[in-house]
């Protein structure tokens, strides 16, 4: 099936970050298993690498920005990648929430900015480029945040504002704003600090023009990127929720298996459960998404589904045309119900046929049994199942409904409810 | 009784034939012979001309085309065998199509072993198989899919008859209830029968020209 698209050949091996244990990016322990050596190695090689005039600091940054997540690159069997995108698998957690990462890049922002002023007191420069660094930082933080969100999410079109804030809109809003906050902040002081402040006008200006004018030219790249984007996320998307429907059937198929491993002596038991995983796989093989209780004929094939779990009858359903009338479904429906709960109170037989056929003028529906039978005449007038419950309830809704018995030869229920009532309801009831 | 009907049981699943083999084996005896078996569209085609049943079974789904592709590629021979699909699949699409392609019946594979014995039987004296299912298929089809005012009425539209033969059939009663229910001779509901099957078999140009241009073949 899919599987050599899960598991392309792994011929480049690349870097990523691991975005399940991460302290800040994930960097460090994605070049840990990159490189094969243990994490704090790494880890420590990237504070030893910080004392040569901030090596590290540099080098961290760029893989952050550079090397993408792994979040969109776990290749699993389809089970567990199915089970794991529906929540029902233990995902790993951060080490530390958000809390920490922030915290940290906002002590050891303050800190180098203190020694360096110490080392070199100069503002001009450093403050504002360490400021505007730490917005950065910020800033790539909450990108991270929404490429992992999206990944996860399921809806197919890109949604702008989610692309750039994810989904957990407060967090994201905040550090968003905090960055650009820091951003503008750092520009300020520079233009400030460099020539006063009717320079500061002219640098601000100079920025916003220059920000407009890469918009305005990067802009139909940008559109056809992101259509193309939605497109291939579309894509993916129903690829996925295949594999995730394949995956949940194929779980449900070994889970009958064991079932009926366990239950191998009792054959109605085993009937039951084979049927059950049956229709569950007919279902998803060949009916389409005609299945909610909405038509009659989706209600019906509840109504036969309920039937075969609760009480072991098999109900050959056949449905021709269908309808979603809801004046006509729920009578017809609740009708019909009743007529297989006489089958198995007092039919004797297991298996029943039912056709339900929508007209252009009526609904007609057959309820046909092969059982012991009665005498239409002799049923006491106090029996209310089937002319209470099929037969009044019908004719309420303006159709008609008949039972025809002969004894050993199996019953019918007929109910015929017309689509379009020209006449009232009284009318046809008279007939 | 005759000479036992020979039947090709034609399956990509060796598990099923081996199943279809014993239940015929046991069941229908004197009355089915198995004479070959196959499992793809080619060997089924070699089959056919090489062991001349009388009866194929055929499942729908095959490696190699599926089995409207086996019917298509046997209807040349002299003595083309009869055909009945027997398969998992109740899609309308698989029913219908392999209907149109030439079978004369079609049961799923839930099939008791005497049922089926009884429909190979049938199926070799040139009647249709028909299930309730089948039925509410056809029916569909005939209400739903076929334009009413682009077919030739007299072709492809289900007589009044032949409609209610169909709808009895659906409701789940056999051949010879539709008979007692309808005052007619069992004779004349297979009748009924072959003609729908006749209809459904692209009778008219309409649904010809429809046919071929469905396959790329104009």
């Amino acid at each position: 099936m899919t599987t050599q698209e899960l598991h392309p050949p792994l011929g480049a091996r690349r870097m990523t970050r691991a975005s399940a244990e991460t302290w800040l990016g994930g960097v460090a322990s994605g070049l840990a298993a990159h490189l094969g050596v243990p994490v704090q190695w790494a880890r420590i090689g990237f504070v030893v690498a910080m004392l040569f005039n901030g090596a590290g600091l540099v080098l961290y940054g760029a893989l952050w920005m550079l090397v993408p997540s792994d979040a969109s690159f776990e290749r699993s069997t389809p089970g567990l990648e199915g089970a794991s995108r529906q929540g029902r698998r233990p995902m790993a957690q951060r080490l530390l929430g958000d809390v920490g990462p922030v915290g940290s890049l906002v002590v050891a922002g303050i800190g180098l900015i203190l020694a360096l002023q110490v080392m070199l007191g100069s503002f001009s420069v450093l403050v504002p480029l360490l400021v505007a660094g730490l917005g950065v930082a910020l800033l790539w933080r909450q990108a991270d945040e929404a490429q992992k969100q999206r990944w996860f999410d399921v809806d197919g079109r890109i949604d702008p504002v989610r692309a750039v804030i994810g989904a957990d809109t407060r967090a994201g809003w905040a550090r968003i704003a905090a960055g650009a906050a820091l951003v503008l902040v750092a520009v300020s002081i520079f233009a400030v600090g460099s020539s006063g402040l009717a320079m500061a006008r002219e640098v601000w200006i100079a920025t916003v023009l220059g920000i407009v004018g890469v918009v305005v030219v990067a802009a139909p790249w940008l559109l056809r990127l992101a259509s193309d984007l939605g497109a291939e996320r579309a894509e993916r998307i129903r690829t996925q929720e295949r594999a995730d429907m394949a995956a949940h059937l194929h779980d449900s198929v070994l889970q009958t298996l064991a079932l009926i491993q366990r239950n191998a002596s009792d054959p109605t038991q085993v009937t039951r459960l084979a049927r059950r995983q049956e229709r569950d796989l007919r279902a998803w093989l060949y009916t389409g998404d005609s299945l909610d209780d909405a038509t009659l004929a989706g209600a019906l094939r509840d109504l036969a589904a309920k039937f075969e779990d609760d009480h072991g009858l098999v109900v050959d359903l056949v449905a021709v045309g269908d309808c979603d009338v809801a004046t006509v479904v729920r009578p017809v429906v609740q009708a019909v119900g009743e007529a297989l709960t006489n089958v198995v109170k007092h039919a004797g037989v297991e298996r029943v046929d039912v056709y339900a056929e929508c007209g252009a003028h009526e609904v007609e529906v057959f309820v046909r049994d092969r059982g012991v039978g009665f005498d239409p005449a002799g049923v006491a007038a106090d029996r209310m199942g089937v002319s209470g419950s099929i037969i009044g309830r019908i004719e309420r809704h303006g159709g008609r409904a008949s039972v025809r018995s002969t004894p050993g030869d199996g019953t019918e229920v007929r109910i015929v409810v017309p689509l379009a009532p020209v006449t009232s309801p009284t009318h046809e009831e008279k007939n | 009784m005759d000479a036992p009907v020979k039947v090709l049981v034609v399956d990509d699943h060796a598990m099923f034939r081996t199943g279809v083999r014993a239940e015929l084996g046991q069941t229908g005896v004197g009355r089915v012979e198995v004479v070959a078996e196959a499992e793809d569209v080619d060997t089924a085609v070699a089959a056919v001309a090489a062991a001349r049943p009388d009866v194929v079974l055929l499942d729908v789904h095959l490696p190699g085309g599926g089995g409207v592709e086996v019917m298509r590629r046997t209807a040349h021979l002299p003595d083309a065998p009869r055909f009945l699909a027997l398969s998992v699949s109740d899609a309308a699409e698989d029913v219908i199509g392999t209907i149109r392609g030439g079978a004369r019946g079609y049961v799923t594979k839930t099939i008791t072993g005497p049922e089926l014995v009884d429909a190979i039987g049938r199926v070799a004296e040139g009647d249709a198989v028909f299930s309730p299912r089948l039925a509410g298929f056809v029916l569909d089809a005939f209400a739903g899919s076929v334009p009413v005012a682009a077919v030739d009425e007299d072709l492809d539209r289900l007589s009044e008859r032949e409609r209610e033969v169909m709808r009895l059939i659906a409701r789940g009663y056999a051949y010879k209830e539709v008979a007692k229910e309808l005052f007619i001779s069992v004779k004349t509901v297979e009748t009924h029968m072959s003609a729908v099957l006749r209809k459904l078999q692209l009778s008219s140009r309409h649904e010809l020209t429809k046919w071929a241009s469905d396959r790329r073949l104009l």
